[in-house]
Protein backbone atom coordinates (compact mmCIF):
# COMPACT_ATOMS: atom_id res chain seq x y z
CA UNK A 1 0.00 0.00 0.00
CA UNK A 2 1.29 3.09 -0.98
CA UNK A 3 1.64 6.29 1.51
CA UNK A 4 -1.40 8.12 -1.16
CA UNK A 5 -3.32 4.85 -0.70
CA UNK A 6 -3.29 5.21 2.99
CA UNK A 7 -4.06 8.86 3.36
CA UNK A 8 -6.88 8.25 0.88
CA UNK A 9 -7.89 5.94 3.54
CA UNK A 10 -7.52 7.62 6.57
CA UNK A 11 -9.14 10.82 5.40
CA UNK A 12 -12.20 9.26 3.36
CA UNK A 13 -13.13 6.77 6.30
CA UNK A 14 -12.66 9.63 8.89
CA UNK A 15 -14.56 12.30 6.31
CA UNK A 16 -17.47 9.20 6.40
CA UNK A 17 -17.09 8.43 9.96
CA UNK A 18 -17.37 11.98 11.22
CA UNK A 19 -19.99 12.96 9.41
CA UNK A 20 -22.16 10.16 10.52
CA UNK A 21 -21.40 11.38 14.07
CA UNK A 22 -22.43 15.19 12.96
CA UNK A 23 -25.84 13.38 12.66
CA UNK A 24 -26.06 11.03 15.42
CA UNK A 25 -24.10 13.18 18.25
CA UNK A 26 -26.57 14.10 21.18
CA UNK A 27 -24.98 17.35 21.57
CA UNK A 28 -25.44 20.08 18.95
CA UNK A 29 -21.86 21.64 19.90
CA UNK A 30 -20.19 18.48 19.62
CA UNK A 31 -22.00 17.66 16.22
CA UNK A 32 -20.71 21.30 14.71
CA UNK A 33 -17.18 20.15 15.77
CA UNK A 34 -17.49 16.75 13.77
CA UNK A 35 -18.66 18.59 10.55
CA UNK A 36 -15.76 20.56 11.20
CA UNK A 37 -13.83 17.20 11.36
CA UNK A 38 -15.39 16.05 7.98
CA UNK A 39 -14.47 19.46 5.99
CA UNK A 40 -11.44 18.82 7.40
CA UNK A 41 -11.07 15.47 6.02
CA UNK A 42 -12.47 16.35 2.77
CA UNK A 43 -10.03 18.72 2.39
CA UNK A 44 -7.31 16.63 2.59
CA UNK A 45 -9.04 14.09 0.10
CA UNK A 46 -8.65 17.01 -1.99
CA UNK A 47 -5.12 17.73 -1.32
CA UNK A 48 -4.54 14.02 -2.55
CA UNK A 49 -6.20 14.71 -5.98
CA UNK A 50 -3.68 17.34 -6.34
CA UNK A 51 -6.85 20.04 -5.83
CA UNK A 52 -4.38 22.12 -3.14
CA UNK A 53 -5.72 25.62 -4.20
CA UNK A 54 -9.48 23.90 -3.45
CA UNK A 55 -8.60 22.12 -0.66
CA UNK A 56 -7.38 25.08 0.96
CA UNK A 57 -10.36 27.18 0.03
CA UNK A 58 -12.64 24.61 1.35
CA UNK A 59 -10.42 24.92 4.91
CA UNK A 60 -10.58 29.20 4.93
CA UNK A 61 -14.10 29.19 3.99
CA UNK A 62 -16.23 26.27 5.56
CA UNK A 63 -14.10 25.44 8.66
CA UNK A 64 -12.57 28.96 9.11
CA UNK A 65 -15.97 31.37 8.52
CA UNK A 66 -19.06 29.07 8.00
CA UNK A 67 -18.36 26.45 11.28
CA UNK A 68 -17.16 29.45 13.11
CA UNK A 69 -20.82 31.12 12.34
CA UNK A 70 -22.81 27.59 13.20
CA UNK A 71 -20.50 27.51 16.37
CA UNK A 72 -21.75 30.69 17.32
CA UNK A 73 -25.39 29.92 16.51
CA UNK A 74 -25.87 26.46 18.15
CA UNK A 75 -23.54 27.88 21.66
CA UNK A 76 -26.17 30.35 21.64
CA UNK A 77 -28.91 28.90 20.88
CA UNK A 78 -31.43 27.74 24.68
CA UNK A 79 -33.33 24.76 23.02
CA UNK A 80 -33.52 21.22 24.86
CA UNK A 81 -32.49 19.22 22.15
CA UNK A 82 -33.48 16.03 24.18
CA UNK A 83 -36.14 17.05 24.31
CA UNK A 84 -36.90 17.34 20.23
CA UNK A 85 -34.55 14.41 20.11
CA UNK A 86 -38.26 12.47 22.38
CA UNK A 87 -40.11 13.11 19.38
CA UNK A 88 -38.08 11.33 16.49
CA UNK A 89 -40.38 9.06 15.73
CA UNK A 90 -43.14 11.23 15.20
CA UNK A 91 -41.00 12.75 12.46
CA UNK A 92 -39.43 9.81 11.35
CA UNK A 93 -41.96 8.20 8.51
CA UNK A 94 -42.42 11.16 6.55
CA UNK A 95 -38.51 12.06 6.78
CA UNK A 96 -38.23 8.58 5.48
CA UNK A 97 -40.71 9.29 2.58
CA UNK A 98 -38.90 12.45 1.42
CA UNK A 99 -35.71 10.18 1.62
CA UNK A 100 -36.99 6.94 -0.56
CA UNK A 101 -39.01 9.87 -2.84
CA UNK A 102 -35.42 11.92 -4.00
CA UNK A 103 -33.48 8.44 -3.93
CA UNK A 104 -35.71 7.30 -6.42
CA UNK A 105 -35.90 10.39 -8.19
CA UNK A 106 -31.89 10.50 -8.67
CA UNK A 107 -32.23 6.54 -9.69
CA UNK A 108 -34.50 8.05 -12.69
CA UNK A 109 -32.72 10.77 -13.07
CA UNK A 110 -29.33 9.17 -13.47
CA UNK A 111 -31.26 6.15 -15.47
CA UNK A 112 -31.32 8.81 -18.38
CA UNK A 113 -28.06 10.96 -18.09
CA UNK A 114 -26.67 10.76 -21.43
CA UNK A 115 -23.20 12.90 -22.45
CA UNK A 116 -22.84 14.50 -25.13
CA UNK A 117 -20.01 13.86 -27.70
CA UNK A 118 -18.48 17.18 -26.81
CA UNK A 119 -19.58 17.40 -23.21
CA UNK A 120 -15.75 15.99 -22.38
CA UNK A 121 -13.47 18.13 -24.89
CA UNK A 122 -15.82 20.96 -23.93
CA UNK A 123 -14.97 20.43 -20.17
CA UNK A 124 -11.46 20.41 -20.87
CA UNK A 125 -10.86 23.15 -23.01
CA UNK A 126 -10.14 26.09 -20.50
CA UNK A 127 -7.67 24.10 -18.77
CA UNK A 128 -4.00 24.35 -19.66
CA UNK A 129 -2.05 21.35 -19.16
CA UNK A 130 -0.30 20.68 -15.49
CA UNK A 131 2.97 20.74 -17.13
CA UNK A 132 2.32 23.90 -18.02
CA UNK A 133 1.05 25.45 -15.37
CA UNK A 134 0.12 24.57 -11.19
CA UNK A 135 -3.68 24.55 -10.84
CA UNK A 136 -3.52 27.73 -8.89
CA UNK A 137 -2.59 29.92 -11.79
CA UNK A 138 -4.86 27.65 -13.84
CA UNK A 139 -7.99 28.69 -12.04
CA UNK A 140 -6.97 32.13 -11.96
CA UNK A 141 -6.62 32.43 -15.51
CA UNK A 142 -10.21 30.42 -16.00
CA UNK A 143 -11.85 32.61 -13.87
CA UNK A 144 -10.18 36.01 -14.03
CA UNK A 145 -9.10 36.09 -18.01
CA UNK A 146 -11.79 33.58 -19.76
CA UNK A 147 -14.36 33.70 -17.80
CA UNK A 148 -14.25 37.21 -16.24
CA UNK A 149 -17.76 38.38 -17.31
CA UNK A 150 -19.47 35.34 -15.82
CA UNK A 151 -17.56 35.27 -12.69
CA UNK A 152 -18.57 39.04 -12.57
CA UNK A 153 -22.17 38.53 -12.91
CA UNK A 154 -22.41 35.98 -10.25
CA UNK A 155 -20.06 38.38 -7.93
CA UNK A 156 -22.65 41.10 -8.71
CA UNK A 157 -25.65 38.34 -7.76
CA UNK A 158 -24.16 37.90 -4.71
CA UNK A 159 -23.81 41.22 -3.84
CA UNK A 160 -27.27 42.16 -4.55
CA UNK A 161 -28.62 39.04 -2.34
CA UNK A 162 -26.54 40.48 0.34
CA UNK A 163 -27.80 44.32 0.00
CA UNK A 164 -31.35 42.96 -0.14
CA UNK A 165 -30.65 40.89 3.21
CA UNK A 166 -29.38 44.45 4.95
CA UNK A 167 -32.28 46.49 3.38
CA UNK A 168 -35.09 43.76 4.37
CA UNK A 169 -33.53 43.51 8.24
CA UNK A 170 -32.65 47.05 8.65
CA UNK A 171 -34.80 49.37 11.05
CA UNK A 172 -33.06 52.75 11.38
CA UNK A 173 -34.31 53.78 14.75
CA UNK A 174 -34.09 57.55 15.45
CA UNK A 175 -34.93 57.38 18.84
CA UNK A 176 -31.66 55.92 20.16
CA UNK A 177 -28.79 57.86 21.09
CA UNK A 178 -25.53 57.05 19.41
CA UNK A 179 -22.12 57.09 19.27
CA UNK A 180 -19.98 59.35 17.01
CA UNK A 181 -16.81 58.41 16.99
CA UNK A 182 -15.46 61.06 15.37
CA UNK A 183 -16.92 63.73 17.94
CA UNK A 184 -15.53 61.74 20.49
CA UNK A 185 -11.91 62.00 18.86
CA UNK A 186 -12.64 66.33 18.31
CA UNK A 187 -13.30 66.61 22.26
CA UNK A 188 -11.00 68.96 23.71
CA UNK A 189 -10.62 68.70 27.44
CA UNK A 190 -10.05 72.44 27.71
CA UNK A 191 -13.54 72.16 26.26
CA UNK A 192 -15.85 69.78 28.35
CA UNK A 193 -13.56 69.94 32.18
CA UNK A 194 -13.93 72.69 34.37
CA UNK A 195 -11.22 72.40 37.26
CA UNK A 196 -13.12 74.28 40.81
CA UNK A 197 -10.86 75.17 43.62
CA UNK A 198 -12.77 74.56 46.22
CA UNK A 199 -11.98 75.53 49.98
CA UNK A 200 -12.24 73.09 52.64
CA UNK A 201 -15.14 73.58 54.32
CA UNK A 202 -17.47 74.94 51.63
CA UNK A 203 -19.30 73.58 49.33
CA UNK A 204 -20.06 74.26 45.74
CA UNK B 1 25.28 6.09 3.01
CA UNK B 2 24.02 7.88 0.33
CA UNK B 3 21.43 5.12 -1.19
CA UNK B 4 20.21 4.81 2.00
CA UNK B 5 18.46 8.43 2.83
CA UNK B 6 17.21 7.54 -1.39
CA UNK B 7 15.48 5.07 0.21
CA UNK B 8 11.94 5.31 1.11
CA UNK B 9 12.08 4.79 4.90
CA UNK B 10 15.67 7.45 4.53
CA UNK B 11 13.19 10.14 3.39
CA UNK B 12 11.25 9.43 5.91
CA UNK B 13 13.68 9.64 8.70
CA UNK B 14 14.88 12.91 6.96
CA UNK B 15 11.48 14.18 7.01
CA UNK B 16 11.00 13.74 10.95
CA UNK B 17 14.61 14.69 11.32
CA UNK B 18 13.76 18.16 9.74
CA UNK B 19 10.46 18.47 11.59
CA UNK B 20 12.28 17.76 15.13
CA UNK B 21 14.76 20.33 14.27
CA UNK B 22 12.29 23.26 13.61
CA UNK B 23 9.85 21.63 16.33
CA UNK B 24 13.45 22.51 18.82
CA UNK B 25 13.93 25.71 17.13
CA UNK B 26 10.65 26.92 18.73
CA UNK B 27 10.25 25.31 21.81
CA UNK B 28 14.09 27.06 22.53
CA UNK B 29 12.59 30.10 21.39
CA UNK B 30 9.54 30.35 22.75
CA UNK B 31 11.08 29.75 26.22
CA UNK B 32 13.43 32.53 25.42
CA UNK B 33 10.74 34.52 24.21
CA UNK B 34 8.53 34.32 27.36
CA UNK B 35 12.08 35.58 28.76
CA UNK B 36 12.39 38.43 26.69
CA UNK B 37 8.57 39.34 26.83
CA UNK B 38 9.46 39.55 30.98
CA UNK B 39 12.82 40.95 30.67
CA UNK B 40 11.95 43.97 28.70
CA UNK B 41 8.20 44.55 30.32
CA UNK B 42 10.50 44.85 33.44
CA UNK B 43 12.74 47.38 31.94
CA UNK B 44 10.19 49.50 30.95
CA UNK B 45 8.29 49.75 34.48
CA UNK B 46 11.85 49.93 35.85
CA UNK B 47 11.89 46.73 37.83
CA UNK B 48 14.24 43.56 36.87
CA UNK B 49 12.12 41.59 36.25
CA UNK B 50 13.48 37.48 36.47
CA UNK B 51 16.77 37.32 37.83
CA UNK B 52 16.88 34.56 40.38
CA UNK B 53 16.99 31.63 38.69
CA UNK B 54 20.41 31.15 36.68
CA UNK B 55 22.71 33.72 35.24
CA UNK B 56 20.34 36.58 34.11
CA UNK B 57 17.05 34.71 35.52
CA UNK B 58 17.77 33.09 32.40
CA UNK B 59 16.78 29.52 33.31
CA UNK B 60 13.24 30.81 34.86
CA UNK B 61 11.23 29.29 32.16
CA UNK B 62 12.86 26.33 32.19
CA UNK B 63 11.47 26.23 36.16
CA UNK B 64 8.24 27.72 35.30
CA UNK B 65 7.87 24.90 32.80
CA UNK B 66 8.92 22.01 35.30
CA UNK B 67 6.44 23.23 37.62
CA UNK B 68 3.31 23.54 35.06
CA UNK B 69 4.01 20.19 34.30
CA UNK B 70 4.39 18.63 37.62
CA UNK B 71 1.11 20.82 39.01
CA UNK B 72 -2.01 18.43 39.52
CA UNK B 73 -4.05 19.08 36.39
CA UNK B 74 -7.81 20.54 37.98
CA UNK B 75 -10.30 19.36 35.88
CA UNK B 76 -13.31 21.24 37.08
CA UNK B 77 -16.66 19.54 37.28
CA UNK B 78 -19.38 20.18 34.78
CA UNK B 79 -17.31 20.36 31.98
CA UNK B 80 -17.57 19.20 28.69
CA UNK B 81 -14.27 16.63 29.24
CA UNK B 82 -13.15 15.27 26.00
CA UNK B 83 -13.72 19.51 24.04
CA UNK B 84 -12.05 20.74 26.99
CA UNK B 85 -9.10 18.73 26.89
CA UNK B 86 -8.74 18.63 23.39
CA UNK B 87 -8.94 22.64 22.96
CA UNK B 88 -5.59 23.67 24.09
CA UNK B 89 -3.79 20.74 22.69
CA UNK B 90 -5.62 21.64 19.56
CA UNK B 91 -4.22 25.50 20.55
CA UNK B 92 -0.76 24.51 20.81
CA UNK B 93 -0.68 21.82 17.53
CA UNK B 94 -2.10 24.53 14.52
CA UNK B 95 0.44 27.36 15.51
CA UNK B 96 3.02 24.42 15.27
CA UNK B 97 1.80 23.17 11.80
CA UNK B 98 2.09 26.48 10.36
CA UNK B 99 5.78 26.76 10.69
CA UNK B 100 6.16 23.97 8.35
CA UNK B 101 5.69 26.11 5.27
CA UNK B 102 7.96 29.08 6.59
CA UNK B 103 11.20 29.23 4.84
CA UNK B 104 14.59 30.13 7.07
CA UNK B 105 16.78 30.32 3.98
CA UNK B 106 16.03 29.62 -0.07
CA UNK B 107 16.08 26.38 0.76
CA UNK B 108 15.71 25.70 4.52
CA UNK B 109 12.12 24.91 4.48
CA UNK B 110 10.15 21.63 5.58
CA UNK B 111 7.72 21.66 2.77
CA UNK B 112 7.94 24.85 -0.42
CA UNK B 113 4.53 24.70 -0.72
CA UNK B 114 2.99 26.64 -4.05
CA UNK B 115 -0.23 27.53 -1.82
CA UNK B 116 1.93 28.60 1.04
CA UNK B 117 0.13 31.77 1.79
CA UNK B 118 -3.30 30.02 1.93
CA UNK B 119 -2.03 27.53 3.59
CA UNK B 120 -0.96 29.84 6.41
CA UNK B 121 -4.22 31.33 6.50
CA UNK B 122 -6.28 28.26 6.53
CA UNK B 123 -4.50 27.14 9.55
CA UNK B 124 -4.58 30.40 11.41
CA UNK B 125 -8.35 30.37 10.87
CA UNK B 126 -8.81 27.37 12.75
CA UNK B 127 -7.04 28.58 15.77
CA UNK B 128 -9.99 30.45 16.37
CA UNK B 129 -11.51 26.98 17.64
CA UNK B 130 -8.77 26.53 21.08
CA UNK B 131 -10.40 29.40 21.76
CA UNK B 132 -13.75 28.90 21.48
CA UNK B 133 -14.06 25.11 22.41
CA UNK B 134 -11.57 25.88 25.28
CA UNK B 135 -14.01 29.07 26.40
CA UNK B 136 -17.39 26.37 25.75
CA UNK B 137 -15.89 23.29 27.18
CA UNK B 138 -15.16 25.38 30.77
CA UNK B 139 -19.08 25.36 31.04
CA UNK B 140 -18.04 29.34 33.12
CA UNK B 141 -19.60 32.07 31.88
CA UNK B 142 -16.45 33.89 32.35
CA UNK B 143 -14.33 31.24 29.95
CA UNK B 144 -17.09 31.65 27.43
CA UNK B 145 -17.37 35.73 27.09
CA UNK B 146 -13.58 35.56 27.01
CA UNK B 147 -13.94 32.74 23.96
CA UNK B 148 -16.26 35.06 22.30
CA UNK B 149 -15.01 38.06 22.77
CA UNK B 150 -11.83 36.46 21.32
CA UNK B 151 -13.31 34.72 18.57
CA UNK B 152 -15.19 37.28 16.83
CA UNK B 153 -12.03 40.02 17.15
CA UNK B 154 -9.64 37.06 15.38
CA UNK B 155 -11.96 36.31 12.81
CA UNK B 156 -12.48 40.21 12.09
CA UNK B 157 -8.73 41.22 11.94
CA UNK B 158 -7.98 37.57 9.78
CA UNK B 159 -10.27 39.73 7.00
CA UNK B 160 -8.00 42.50 6.96
CA UNK B 161 -5.29 40.72 7.02
CA UNK B 162 -6.04 38.59 4.30
CA UNK B 163 -6.72 41.74 2.23
CA UNK B 164 -3.34 42.94 2.96
CA UNK B 165 -1.61 39.55 1.71
CA UNK B 166 -3.75 39.78 -1.34
CA UNK B 167 -1.56 43.10 -2.05
CA UNK B 168 1.22 41.49 -1.93
CA UNK B 169 0.20 38.46 -4.06
CA UNK B 170 -0.56 40.95 -6.67
CA UNK B 171 2.41 42.46 -6.75
CA UNK B 172 4.62 38.84 -6.32
CA UNK B 173 2.48 36.92 -8.76
CA UNK B 174 2.54 33.88 -6.46
CA UNK B 175 1.00 32.37 -3.32
CA UNK B 176 4.49 30.41 -2.15
CA UNK B 177 6.56 32.25 0.10
CA UNK B 178 9.79 31.38 -1.40
CA UNK B 179 8.80 33.64 -4.10
CA UNK B 180 7.12 36.12 -2.28
CA UNK B 181 11.25 36.97 -0.41
CA UNK B 182 13.01 36.26 -3.95
CA UNK B 183 10.80 39.16 -5.18
CA UNK B 184 12.34 41.41 -2.66
CA UNK B 185 15.59 40.59 -3.72
CA UNK B 186 17.53 43.41 -5.69
CA UNK B 187 20.40 45.45 -5.54
CA UNK B 188 19.24 48.65 -3.53
CA UNK B 189 19.18 45.70 0.00
CA UNK B 190 16.81 46.99 2.28
CA UNK B 191 15.20 49.59 -0.32
CA UNK B 192 13.77 46.31 -2.33
CA UNK B 193 11.86 45.12 0.65
CA UNK B 194 8.08 45.09 0.31
CA UNK B 195 7.41 47.60 3.36
CA UNK B 196 8.36 50.30 0.64
CA UNK B 197 6.10 49.53 -1.96
CA UNK B 198 3.49 48.71 0.53
CA UNK B 199 4.14 50.90 3.36
CA UNK B 200 0.58 51.66 5.15
CA UNK B 201 0.25 48.18 5.11
CA UNK B 202 3.55 47.44 7.25
CA UNK B 203 1.55 49.32 10.13
CA UNK B 204 -2.03 47.74 9.29
CA UNK B 205 -0.28 44.61 9.27
CA UNK B 206 1.63 44.66 12.56
CA UNK B 207 -1.27 45.93 13.94
CA UNK B 208 -3.75 43.21 13.20
CA UNK B 209 -1.22 40.90 14.04
CA UNK B 210 -0.98 42.40 17.27
CA UNK B 211 -4.85 41.92 17.58
CA UNK B 212 -4.98 38.37 15.49
CA UNK B 213 -2.96 36.79 18.43
CA UNK B 214 -5.07 38.69 21.37
CA UNK B 215 -1.75 40.80 22.26
CA UNK B 216 -2.62 43.96 24.23
CA UNK B 217 -3.72 46.22 23.45
CA UNK B 218 -5.79 44.22 22.25
CA UNK B 219 -5.75 41.64 24.65
CA UNK B 220 -9.85 41.67 25.35
CA UNK B 221 -10.09 38.10 25.67
CA UNK B 222 -8.06 38.06 29.17
CA UNK B 223 -8.66 41.80 30.07
CA UNK B 224 -7.50 41.22 33.75
CA UNK B 225 -9.35 43.80 35.41
CA UNK B 226 -12.74 42.14 33.62
CA UNK B 227 -12.77 38.63 32.75
CA UNK B 228 -10.21 37.31 35.49
CA UNK B 229 -8.51 35.61 32.39
CA UNK B 230 -10.64 34.86 29.63
CA UNK B 231 -11.29 31.90 28.06
CA UNK B 232 -8.41 30.00 29.99
CA UNK B 233 -9.69 30.80 33.36
CA UNK B 234 -10.56 26.94 34.16
CA UNK B 235 -7.31 26.19 32.84
CA UNK B 236 -4.30 25.04 35.32
CA UNK B 237 -0.91 23.20 35.01
CA UNK B 238 -0.35 20.92 31.69
CA UNK B 239 -3.21 22.61 29.67
CA UNK B 240 -2.69 26.04 30.81
CA UNK B 241 0.99 25.57 29.29
CA UNK B 242 -0.02 24.66 25.74
CA UNK B 243 -2.25 27.69 25.81
CA UNK B 244 0.24 29.55 26.80
CA UNK B 245 3.12 28.10 24.41
CA UNK B 246 0.40 28.34 21.77
CA UNK B 247 0.09 31.63 22.22
CA UNK B 248 3.88 32.36 22.02
CA UNK B 249 4.08 29.72 19.11
CA UNK B 250 1.22 32.04 17.17
CA UNK B 251 2.98 35.22 18.31
CA UNK B 252 6.50 34.31 16.92
CA UNK B 253 4.77 33.04 13.74
CA UNK B 254 3.09 36.29 13.13
CA UNK B 255 7.34 37.85 13.56
CA UNK B 256 8.05 35.58 11.16
CA UNK B 257 5.62 36.40 8.72
CA UNK B 258 5.76 40.23 9.09
CA UNK B 259 9.68 39.55 8.35
CA UNK B 260 9.15 37.06 5.07
CA UNK B 261 6.03 39.62 3.91
CA UNK B 262 7.57 42.69 3.99
CA UNK B 263 11.00 43.01 5.49
CA UNK B 264 12.89 40.53 3.20
CA UNK B 265 13.05 36.98 4.94
CA UNK B 266 16.92 36.21 4.94
CA UNK B 267 17.80 38.54 2.47
CA UNK B 268 20.22 41.03 3.95
CA UNK B 269 19.89 44.48 4.90
CA UNK B 270 22.92 45.71 3.35
CA UNK B 271 24.32 44.97 -0.05
CA UNK B 272 27.28 43.27 0.53
CA UNK B 273 26.72 41.59 3.12
CA UNK B 274 25.41 37.37 2.54
CA UNK B 275 21.97 36.63 3.03
CA UNK B 276 21.51 33.68 5.41
CA UNK B 277 18.84 32.37 8.18
CA UNK B 278 20.99 34.69 10.45
CA UNK B 279 18.94 37.69 9.34
CA UNK B 280 15.81 36.30 9.53
CA UNK B 281 16.19 34.95 12.70
CA UNK B 282 17.54 38.38 13.62
CA UNK B 283 14.70 40.71 12.23
CA UNK B 284 11.66 37.87 14.23
CA UNK B 285 13.86 38.97 16.96
CA UNK B 286 13.04 42.67 16.27
CA UNK B 287 10.21 42.45 15.78
CA UNK B 288 9.44 40.61 18.63
CA UNK B 289 10.85 43.20 21.01
CA UNK B 290 8.50 46.01 19.18
CA UNK B 291 5.59 43.59 19.95
CA UNK B 292 6.80 43.55 23.78
CA UNK B 293 7.31 47.31 23.88
CA UNK B 294 3.69 47.58 22.29
CA UNK B 295 2.60 45.54 25.24
CA UNK B 296 4.26 47.54 27.75
CA UNK B 297 3.56 50.94 26.59
CA UNK B 298 0.25 51.29 25.47
CA UNK B 299 -3.51 50.95 27.45
CA UNK B 300 -6.00 48.38 26.26
CA UNK B 301 -8.74 49.23 23.96
CA UNK B 302 -11.89 49.40 24.46
CA UNK B 303 -14.28 46.38 22.82
CA UNK B 304 -15.94 48.41 20.94
CA UNK B 305 -13.33 50.53 19.98
CA UNK B 306 -11.73 47.43 18.61
CA UNK B 307 -14.49 46.48 16.52
CA UNK B 308 -14.78 49.45 15.09
CA UNK B 309 -11.02 50.03 14.19
CA UNK B 310 -11.24 46.45 12.44
CA UNK B 311 -14.16 46.84 10.33
CA UNK B 312 -14.42 50.53 9.75
CA UNK B 313 -10.89 51.38 9.53
CA UNK B 314 -8.51 48.97 8.75
CA UNK B 315 -10.98 46.89 6.29
CA UNK B 316 -11.73 49.95 3.65
CA UNK B 317 -8.02 50.70 4.21
CA UNK B 318 -6.72 47.36 2.98
CA UNK B 319 -9.62 46.90 0.71
CA UNK B 320 -8.82 50.62 -0.82
CA UNK B 321 -4.90 49.27 -1.16
CA UNK B 322 -5.79 46.00 -3.19
CA UNK B 323 -7.39 48.15 -5.76
CA UNK B 324 -5.04 50.82 -5.67
CA UNK B 325 -1.89 48.25 -5.76
CA UNK B 326 -3.70 45.93 -8.76
CA UNK B 327 -3.84 49.46 -10.60
CA UNK B 328 -0.43 50.27 -9.75
CA UNK B 329 0.88 46.93 -11.18
CA UNK B 330 -1.30 46.48 -14.09
CA UNK B 331 0.59 49.70 -15.01
CA UNK B 332 3.79 49.03 -14.16
CA UNK B 333 3.18 45.21 -15.82
CA UNK B 334 5.23 44.33 -18.28
CA UNK B 335 6.73 47.00 -19.34
CA UNK B 336 8.25 47.80 -16.19
CA UNK B 337 7.15 51.39 -16.07
CA UNK B 338 7.47 51.99 -12.77
CA UNK B 339 11.17 50.47 -12.87
CA UNK B 340 9.05 46.83 -11.91
CA UNK B 341 8.82 48.62 -8.22
CA UNK B 342 5.31 47.05 -8.10
CA UNK B 343 5.09 44.73 -10.55
CA UNK B 344 7.94 41.31 -9.79
CA UNK B 345 6.24 38.67 -11.30
CA UNK B 346 8.48 35.89 -11.23
CA UNK B 347 5.81 33.28 -12.72
CA UNK B 348 4.93 34.21 -16.46
CA UNK B 349 1.66 34.80 -16.88
CA UNK B 350 0.28 34.63 -19.97
CA UNK B 351 -2.89 35.46 -22.36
Amino acid sequence: MTITLFAFYVFATLAVGAGLLVVVARNPVHSVLWLILTFFSVAGLFVLMGAEYIAMLLAIVYVGAVAVLFLFVVMMLDVDFSELRGSIANYFPMGALIGVILLMELGLVYGHWNFSEAAQALRQSPTPDLVQAHNTLALGQVIYTDYIYLFQTSGLILLVAMIGAIVLTMRHRPDIKRQSVIAQMHRDPAKTMELKDIKPGQGL
Amino acid sequence: MAEFFASNFGIFLIMVGQALLVTVFLLVSAMFLVYGDRKIWGAVQMRRGPNVVGPWGLLQLMADFLKYLVKEVIIPAGVDKPVYLLAPLLALVLPMAMWAVVPFDETWILSDLNVAVLYIFAIGSLEVYGVIMGGWASNSKYAFLGALRSAAQMISYEVSIGFIIVGLIISTGSLSLVDIVKAQEGSYGFLNWYWLPHFPMVFLFFISALAETNRPPFDLPEAESELVAGYQVEYSSTPFLLYMIGEYFAIWMMCALTVLFFFGGWLSPIPGLPDGAIWMVLKMAFFFFMFSMVKAIVPRYRYDQLMRIGWKVFLPLSLAWVVIVAALSFYDGADQNLGGFYARWTVEAEG
